[in-house]
């Protein structure tokens, strides 16, 4: 069985986040890029089902310019098999997901595995328009996910519950919080043999660019709490209309 | 720290990897193993289990086959959250195995490599005695030759990794007689099982208290001749070779010592409030944060500069003693400050630097005294500047 996963390379959550060209873009220098922590997790499902012995073949998926094949090569170190690079910089959502439909469209993928959003634009686009442009179905925000012979079982979570849901191949599956419980550590040996591990590049496919970024904003610094004497309700009253402005 | 020259891709991956673990699996279980005192096999094969042992052995012997830096991060990485699980890879790596890859026979590289790679067995290098510490030539342990197998007799102090339940054997460092019945030195590896080989763990301890710290003892202790590492009488050049190798180890628990405790000491005077503010926001405070920190930087240039002679199969035995005397310098003034950072709560078990500023006081110690660094450095600069004239 083959699976494709997509790979975000996200900035570190703790990095201090600027901008440049008149706040037009988003500033890397300085950043440390991560594999975004919902395809980890992802990733840490697909080798936990592997070990315990599917055959499962992984190859790691990214669009993005060179410098995104560190985080490629973490995947492969954390045990994926082979990774594909698409060399374009992504422009938004359908773009990345028009590129990985190509991908998808060269192999021979059982099913597609994506993060539920990537943690700096936090589109959450991606996993379902891969599957609209590709025709199958998809299951957006599962926090399981089991291969059962020849069909998949996930679950996700609802307002007021869990929806249990089973699909048959081939699907796009967006993997969130509960997919694994920890994402896991690539070893020493897993470092050894990423170095012997393929990174294939591909050219994208063109597509037009139909969203462009104008201006980003920061958000606005969290002020200090207050704290208001439990007898004083008056004060309380007050800062809430007057300061907060929400009565 | 990643924007070191000396550093690629992969060994950032290293660093990130390492980090990662020694916060997940060794910071939540790190103060209670210092307080029982107690060496957890349990831990140390985690630590297997994701490559910290053999790492710069090769792939055929079971190692992870990378290079001196690789090494180097990972035991500073480790020596960030806790110098004693940092001192039970360092040792095993550079001490336990390093002589045996370096010196060892084809048969001895295969017979003990492999087991040693996986976390489950440890190995202990033994030259330390009661009587010989920076003066190793004054070692009294001897070793006859006697139909064909040794015959030792003596003991060895200080030796990381001796005694635990997973250690299965040390290089021992002997006093033997040539052929014209001069002494030499010869090492000779000798199994845990061997009749007439103690093994005694090293109690109450100040620093590195979950490491394992032994004394040995050799009562007609006989193996085989084809026990030998490297040839008879190389013993005083194994050992040098290997002590230059483990500069930089101590050299790396320097360095994450030091990050470890700068680290806490930032934490804490940004959450620590007096006369209003934040202690770090008063300028005395700033500057000694700004002051760790340079030297921080400058320990890690200079380390990682040893590190990479060595990778690239430099000399590197003046920078590794320059190394391993500034990195445990800088460790113990950084955990100082840090302890003074934190006030009285700093001298209180509860808080991390305690440990931190307990654990470095061996590393002016361990692996050569600071003084001897100073004489070895010295010795160096001076042969250049003969040399030169």
């Amino acid at each position: 069985m083959k699976v494709l996963i997509c790979i975000g390379h996200v900035p570190d959550t703790t990095s201090k986040i600027r901008f440049t060209d008149n706040a037009s873009k988003f500033d890397k220098s300085d950043i440390q890029f991560i594999i975004g922590p919902y395809e980890e997790l992802a990733l840490t499902r697909l080798l936990d089902i592997k070990d315990a012995g599917t055959d499962l073949h992984i190859t790691a998926v990214n669009v993005g310019p060179v410098e995104t094949e560190a985080t490629l090569r973490k995947a492969l170190a954390m045990g994926a098999d082979e990774a594909v690079r698409v060399n374009a910089e992504p422009l938004d959502a359908l773009f990345t997901a028009k590129q990985i439909a190509e991908v998808y469209k060269k192999g021979t993928y059982d099913f597609i595995v994506t993060g539920k959003e990537s943690i700096d634009y936090n589109g959450g686009q991606v996993d379902g328009m891969i599957a609209e442009i590709l025709g199958i179905p998809s299951i957006p925000s599962a926090s399981k996910f089991e291969i059962m012979g020849s069909v998949a079982k996930a679950e996700r979570e609802i307002d007021g519950g869990k929806e249990v849901v089973e699909a048959a191949f081939p699907f796009v599956i967006a993997a969130q919080k509960g997919f694994a419980i920890d994402p896991r550590i690539p070893g020493m040996r897993g470092i050894m043999a990423a170095r012997k591990k393929e990174i294939l590049v591909f050219e994208p496919s063109e597509q037009a660019n139909i969203t462009k970024i104008i201006h980003h904003y920061l958000p606005e610094a969290k002020s200090a709490c207050k704290k208001v004497a439990a007898d004083n309700v008056e004060e309380l009253v007050r800062l809430l209309h007057e300061e907060a402005k929400v009565i | 720290m990643d924007k070191s020259p000396f550093l690629t891709e992969e060994h950032k991956m290293i660093r990130r990897m390492v980090r990662d673990f020694a916060e997940k699996e060794i910071r939540p279980v790190a103060k209670q193993l210092d307080e029982e005192a107690r060496f957890s096999p349990e831990l140390t094969k985690k630590m297997g289990d994701i490559g910290l042992f053999g790492i710069r052995i090769p792939q055929q012997y079971g190692g992870q086959e990378m290079d001196t830096l690789a090494y180097t991060i990972a035991v500073e990485e480790l020596a960030r959250v806790d110098s004693s699980q940092a001192a039970t890879i360092a040792a095993h790596n550079s001490l336990g195995m390093g002589p045996i890859m370096n010196y060892g026979t084809e048969e001895q590289k295969q017979k003990y490599l492999p087991k040693l790679s996986t976390g489950e067995a440890l190995w202990a290098f033994g030259l330390t005695e009661p009587n010989a510490g920076s003066d190793s030539r004054g070692t009294k342990t001897t070793a006859k030759l006697v139909d064909g197998h040794w015959i030792i007799n003596g003991s060895k102090i200080f030796i990381t990794n001796g005694a635990s339940t997973i250690n299965i054997g040390a290089t021992v460092q002997c006093v033997t007689l040539n052929d014209e019945g001069k002494k030499e030195f010869t090492t000779i590896l000798v199994d845990a099982n061997t009749p007439g080989f103690t093994r005694i763990p090293m109690k109450n301890k100040m620093v590195w208290r979950a490491s394992d710290t032994a004394e040995l003892f050799f009562d007609n202790v006989k193996v085989p001749a084809s026990c030998t590492l490297g040839k008879q009488g190389e013993g005083s050049k194994i050992m040098l070779n290997t002590l230059d190798s483990g500069r930089l180890s101590i050299g790396s628990m320097g360095l994450g010592l030091a990050q470890g405790a700068f680290e806490l000491a930032l934490k804490y005077s940004k959450e620590r409030k007096q006369f209003g503010k934040s202690i770090s926001e008063f300028q005395v405070n700033a500057f000694k944060l700004a002051d760790m920190a340079t030297k921080i930087e400058a320990a890690r240039n200079l380390l990682y500069k040893a590190a990479w002679l060595k990778s690239n199969h430099k000399a590197f035995a003046k920078e590794a003693a320059m190394a391993k005397l500034y990195c445990s310098e800088v460790a113990r003034e950084v955990a100082d400050e840090a302890v003074q950072l934190h006030g009285g709560y700093g001298l209180m078990k509860d808080y991390e630097v305690e440990r931190f500023y307990r654990d470095q006081r061996l590393l002016q110690i361990g692996e050569g005294t600071s003084e001897i660094q100073r004489l070895v450095i010295s010795r160096y600069i001076l042969d250049e500047y003969t040399n030169r004239e």
